[in-house]
């Protein structure tokens, strides 16, 4: 197969849990198909299932019915993957998690999603929609110029 | 979509003769995975299972909700003065664990023998 800078694959997942394995598969896919490495690869299925996942819980409220659309494209030296929802976007900018503050019950277990996705990928974007008929995304990309570094 | 969990316990013996229960995970460690992590866990008697040892070695599936859990587990442990380490984690999250400061709380090991060497 010959791989084409411009390819594009769309994925539709119901906001389901589990679902984002789809997603995660696909990505990991095309990126193989790119020349990724398999740790890069590791970092953008993490990466991908945390935005799908995100998208299914808040941006959806878990309504099955509303579909999450994974965009994945691939351009020259990188792959752009965009996950979109019907909510009204996440808030930014990220916070690491504060380890401490989780142990001592401060701060809940959950909710590193997001620093995970901005950890892993070379450049992660939270753009915030109107819920009806502008979706929010999250647009994720590597680089193949990573991999030397 | 999400695939069945399972966890086994065994008594394992460390290298200077501690017992040492080790909860073994399989499939997916996920956000409904809370009676196999923190379930399991919860079921030890704490005077007498002082040191723990979680192996990962089989889980084929890992995100945030399941590591929100292992955290609740630690936060538990150190309340009860238990010593708990890792095991089994795939290079990724390796570096992951030690992203989210998990090491901190946890050592983690490559596998089960090194982690039986150290505690």
């Amino acid at each position: 197969m010959t791989v084409t800078s411009g390819s594009k694959v769309e994925v539709r997942l119901p906001s389901r849990l589990g679902f984002e394995k789809v997603a995660m598969s696909t990505a990991a896919g095309m990126a193989k198909l790119m020349g990724f490495s398999q740790d890069r690869i590791e970092d953008l299925k993490t990466a991908v299932a945390e935005a799908c996942i995100n998208a299914m819980e808040h941006g959806n409220q878990m309504n099955a019915s509303i579909p999450v659309s994974v965009v994945l494209s691939m351009k020259p030296d990188e792959l752009e993957v965009k996950v979109m929802d019907n909510g009204t976007g996440m808030e930014t900018p990220v916070a690491a998690p504060d380890i401490d503050r989780k142990m001592s019950g401060e701060e809940e277990a959950r909710g590193m999603g997001m620093f995970l996705i901005q950890a892993l990928v070379d450049e992660a974007e939270w753009v915030s929609g109107t819920g009806t008929d502008e979706q929010s995304f999250v647009r994720l990309v590597i680089r193949m110029n990573k991999e030397s570094e | 979509m999400q695939t069945a969990n399972k966890v086994s316990q065994q008594q394992l013996t460390g290298a200077t003769g501690q017992q040492i229960t080790c909860l073994r995970f399989t499939g997916d460690i996920s956000s409904v995975s809370r009676d196999a992590v923190v379930g399991t866990y919860q079921a030890l008697d704490k005077a007498s299972h002082k040191r723990i040892l979680l192996d990962f070695k089989g889980v084929e599936y890992l995100n945030s909700s399941g590591i929100a859990l292992v955290i609740q587990v630690l936060m538990e442990a150190s309340k009860a003065g238990q010593t708990v380490v890792i095991c089994g984690l795939t290079p990724h999250f390796t570096k992951v664990f030690t992203m989210v400061g998990i090491t901190k709380y946890a050592a983690l090991y490559s596998d089960e023998a090194a982690a039986l060497s150290a505690l």
